[in-house]
């Protein structure tokens, strides 16, 4: 494979480490002319590292990098230019005012750049000879993330490079727009360039590559043909051992309505639109999928049901299971209790409807402390303009896992006990802190979810991806919630983490709780949820069956559009 | 190709450190303050015309700085009563500075804290209104009262801009400096009238801290006793007081609800709101807890002075202690020390200026010279050079 006479950018003996992580371990590995390589890893193996090497943004602690046959020093992306690498990042680095031709020379240092019309003439021609579809006069805050990607690629393609690396280029695409992407690349292989595309996702490196470099924990494992090799084959050589693909997806036992969202709208502080008219019922013991592009609104749903967000309009009504369960002074004062006997909403274990008439309050209080008093149905509670605590004091078990982890539903420099004391620090005593409690919560959720972690106070910030989101969802089930909301929870995770978490939603749908899913990935929505609904820019365009749907009917429900009504 | 040629040469870029042994950090950080006093050496042996660069002369120039704070019994009183108020000033801006409230302010309410006490003693000790004159220890206690008061006054307000309208806190504090400073040059000339021509007023002699220490082993003559004066018995209960501050600042970050409130404010105030925790109230109730500490030192200064003038009631410290609260990472514990350390060097340069007759700004830039190694040092406690040699290294791993 060395003496291959069409390589064009070669990586020898490669090593690099931050502290004490080893990023790259003496990673050999080449890019040949005229190919689409896929570098496909789990998050952390160290793909994106060995590649910033050749962009330059790192610099190597050892080994070289050879360019077509002759070693190189790239020591910052000019570098990497002049030797007609580029690299396109996972976040775009465009200034917004500017237009696509104006982004595409900024920075460059050549004989009239300034000369806008000859500029917009060249990215013309770039455009059209790979077949992108772009507007050089356009204005980048008008343009959608897959134009602005598109801009970034040009950008690339202008400076002249014949190398091309992609960091995770489908990850804020839609089904659609991954395809014409796909098919770009392909034109650019075909026109002698090389194409490196960074990813995580099997499928997409069986549709577009023509070889396929394994990488795990900082080593490369094997460069095979895709053509000679299966999903299952990858996986392996991805995780090193043998692995069950399969979700586990248990059938919903007796579900009932626990969260009913109705016409719900909510604008964000610029006064945008972000959810419109969003109605939806989640049961209990059953998991509800959220389909949609990056953006549409699932998160800020999830805010919003949680109580971060502040809703425009609409209702969030909460099913509290109380059954035929006892009513308590927990969660309940005396003049609420008597109010709801009023409303004939208690009955006595042996079924006669309690009215409380001709009693004082002491007996009252006897009877509800002896447990007696027992709810007629599930109690209605209405969460919308509750904040978290108020949720909370309400007695309403909703857990919530939010998208950001480190930035939202942990504290980075805090260790994994100070992290459980965050939903649990205002009970006990007064003015102090209980320690114990959270340390053993703590403890308990390392051992049982197996995270790896130096210690209990090391801060969070350095567990990674998979090892952090076990704390969080381990915290969040910890309080047994009637509802649970997940938004993205295996976003950047290792399969078996991302397995693991899956397992632990279907759990605590066994359990009777109601499970909201917001997934990226459609065919992990459809091997897990029981039912999916799908949004677009802030609206639900489709509920479907988790168990029937196919994979482009939820292609289609993603990218359609629902009417503006103005209500 | 010139590349080939250039990777042989080594290549100098930084890493980040995992996490230093405390130890390794601790000995960065007297290394580096070593370095800055030999610095400090040099630049003297350089510019001062008594000063040369050889053993005897440096000895004596260093011995010239500890001579400053540790010689007598004297001058070791002041420099505790000096470490206290420095000390208490970090201590107020702790909690605010954890919860990434950059507060400024501490110089104008500490001042307020002052002037709050002094008028008090004005009028209710006997100095200003012959007909009300107070017990000392009632009158103290008003004053406390009254200092700790105007202290949160002074904070309260940039909070609750901050709070309802989330403008600038640095600025804000940072402008009430001037607001407070006016304020008392104000209050000299309009109710402090026993002010005298030069625009600060003569000290006022009621109101005292009653005696708790009358003598202590004496450091200048060892195995005889030092008979405190009444004057240094004050600055013994100024440091007696910090410390139970101190340790009060301590419990109240590391082992209380609100501490725990205020870390999670300053990590990232959208966990906060995730978990229900109220922003706006957790600012306003972290800055009356500042705003009453600084008040408490401003009594403290106006117990020992019992005087106030225009500028140089809280010599700048509201300043300086915002240095010795980044120095000691927020740390009450560590806060000790290097208030410790400022105030050591602030006294040895004073001592350096008068023994060697030269201007008293010379000082101030070994100050400046030894403060900046010891910032400076953090870098290397964080980051670590490394070098590279690309083109050799191939050959190794082969």
């Amino acid at each position: 494979m060395a003496d291959n006479p069409a390589v064009a950018l070669e990586f020898k003996n490669i090593t690099k480490t931050f502290g004490h992580v080893v990023a790259n371990n003496n990673v050999t590995l080449d890019v040949r002319k005229g190919e689409v390589l896929s570098i496909l890893g789990e998050n952390g193996c160290g793909k994106t590292t060995l590649m910033n090497m050749a962009a330059g943004i790192y610099f190597p602690d050892h080994g070289s990098i050879l360019i077509d046959g002759h070693p190189v020093t790239i020591r910052s992306p000019k570098d990497a230019y002049e030797h007609k690498i580029g690299m396109i990042h996972q976040h775009f680095k465009l200034v917004d005012i500017f237009t696509a031709a104006e982004n595409i020379v900024l920075g460059l240092n050549e004989e009239g750049k300034y000369n806008i019309a000859n500029v917009n003439a060249r990215v013309s021609e770039i455009a059209s000879r790979y077949g992108f579809n772009i507007d050089p006069k356009a204005k980048i805050y008008d343009m959608s993330v897959s134009e602005k990607q598109t801009v970034e690629i040009i950008k690339v393609l202008y400076r002249g490079a014949d190398i091309l690396i992609l960091d995770e280029p489908t990850a804020v695409l839609t089904l659609q727009e991954i395809k014409r992407l796909f098919e770009v690349l392909r034109h650019m292989a075909a026109d002698g360039k090389s194409v490196v595309i960074i990813t995580h996702k099997l499928n997409e490196v069986m549709e577009v590559s023509d070889r396929v470099a394994v990488m795990r924990k900082g080593e490369h494992i094997a460069t095979v043909d895709t053509d000679k090799t299966t999903i299952q084959q990858l996986t392996d050589m991805m995780v090193g051992y043998k692995t069950d693909l399969n979700i586990h997806r248990s059938e919903p036992v007796s579900p009932r309505p626990r969260i009913e969202v109705k016409h719900l709208s909510l604008r964000d502080k610029e006064g945008n639109q972000v959810l419109s008219n969003v109605s939806f019922k989640a049961n209990g013991g059953e998991i509800l999928g959220i389909a949609g592009i990056a953006g549409s609104g699932q998160r800020e749903l999830l805010e919003t049901i949680a109580g971060i967000l502040r809703p425009e309009k609409g209702e969030i009504i909460f099913h509290n299971p109380k059954k035929d369960r006892p009513v308590t002074f927990y969660h309940k004062t005396l003049r609420q209790i008597k109010k709801l006997a009023r409303e004939r909403c208690f009955h006595y274990p042996d079924g006669s409807t309690v009215t409380f008439a001709g009693k004082s309050n002491r007996q009252i209080r006897d009877e509800v402390r002896r447990e007696q008093v027992l709810f007629n149905g599930d109690e209605i509670m209405d969460l919308r303009y509750k904040t978290p605590l108020e949720i909370r004091n309400l007695g309403v078990k909703l857990s919530f896992v939010p998208e950001d982890r480190l930035g939202m539903g942990l504290v980075g420099n805090m260790g994994i006990s100070d992290n459980m004391m965050l939903r649990s620090y205002r009970k006990g005593m007064p003015v102090f802190l209980n320690l114990v409690k959270p340390k053993k919560l703590g403890q308990e959720i390392v051992d049982k979810l197996e995270v790896v972690t130096p210690s209990l106070r090391a801060p969070v910030r350095r567990l990674s991806g998979g090892n952090l989101q076990k704390v969080l969802v381990g915290r969040e089930i910890s309080s047994s919630p009637k509802v649970l909301m997940a938004a993205y929870p295996v976003r950047g995770l290792d399969i078996n983490s991302s397995y693991l978490i899956y397992e632990l939603l279907d759990e605590q749908k066994r359990t009777g709780t109601a499970v909201i899913f917001v997934g990226e990935d459609l065919d992990v929505l459809m091997e897990l949820c029981d039912r999916i609904i799908v949004m677009n820019s802030g609206s639900i365009t489709g509920t479907v069956d988790g168990r029937t749907v196919t994979k482009d009917k939820l292609g289609f429900l993603m990218t359609k559009q629902v009417k503006k009504k103005q209500a | 190709m010139d590349a080939s040629k250039r990777s042989f040469l080594p290549i100098p870029h930084l890493a980040k450190r995992e996490k230093m042994n405390i130890f390794a950090a601790m000995g960065i950080r007297v290394l580096a303050f070593v370095l800055g006093m030999l610095v400090c050496g040099i630049v003297a042996s350089l510019l001062v015309k008594d000063i040369s660069f050889n053993w005897k002369s440096m000895k004596s120039f260093y011995y010239c700085f500890y001579e400053g704070s540790f010689t007598t019994n004297r001058k070791l009183l002041a420099y505790i009563k000096d470490l206290a108020v420095l000390l208490c000033i970090g201590l107020a801006l702790a909690p605010a500075f954890k919860m990434r409230f950059w507060n400024t302010g501490a110089e104008g309410q500490t001042l307020v804290g002052v002037l709050a006490a002094i008028l008090v003693n004005f009028y209710l000790g006997g100095s200003g209104n012959p007909d009300i004159a107070l017990g000392d220890l009632p009158l103290s206690l008003i004053m406390l009262v009254a200092a700790v008061l105007a202290g949160c006054i002074w904070a309260a307000l940039p909070a609750l801009f901050k709070a309802r309208f989330n403008t600038n806190e640095t600025l804000f504090t940072l402008m009430m400096n001037y607001v407070a400073k006016y304020l008392v040059s104000f209050s000299i000339v309009r109710f402090l009238t026993n002010a005298n021509s030069s625009g600060s007023m003569k000290s006022l002699s009621s109101g005292r801290l009653p005696v708790l220490f009358t003598q202590m082993p004496s450091i200048d003559k060892p195995g005889t006793t030092f008979k405190i004066p009444q004057s240094l018995n004050d600055y013994l209960i100024v440091g007696c007081i910090v410390l139970i501050v101190t340790v009060f600042m301590f419990v109240y970050l590391k082992y209380t609800k609100h501490g725990y409130e205020i870390s999670v404010v300053g990590e990232s105030t959208r966990t906060a709101k995730y978990v229900g925790i109220s922003v706006k109230k957790v600012i306003i109730r972290t800055m009356l807890v500042s705003g009453a500490l600084c008040g408490l030192a401003g009594w403290l200064i106006a117990q020992v002075d019992k005087s106030v003038s225009t500028e140089s009631s809280v010599h700048g410290q509201g300043f300086t202690a915002i240095l010795v609260a980044w120095l000691a990472r927020f740390n009450p514990i560590f806060m000790v020390a290097t208030a410790g350390i400022v105030v050591f060097l602030n006294k040895g340069a004073s001592r350096i200026a008068t023994d060697y007759s030269i201007s008293p700004s010379l000082p101030d830039v070994f100050i400046g010279i030894v403060l900046f190694f010891i910032i400076g040092s953090e870098f290397f406690v964080n980051y670590k050079l490394k070098f590279s040699f690309a083109g050799k290294a191939e050959e190794v791993s082969k």
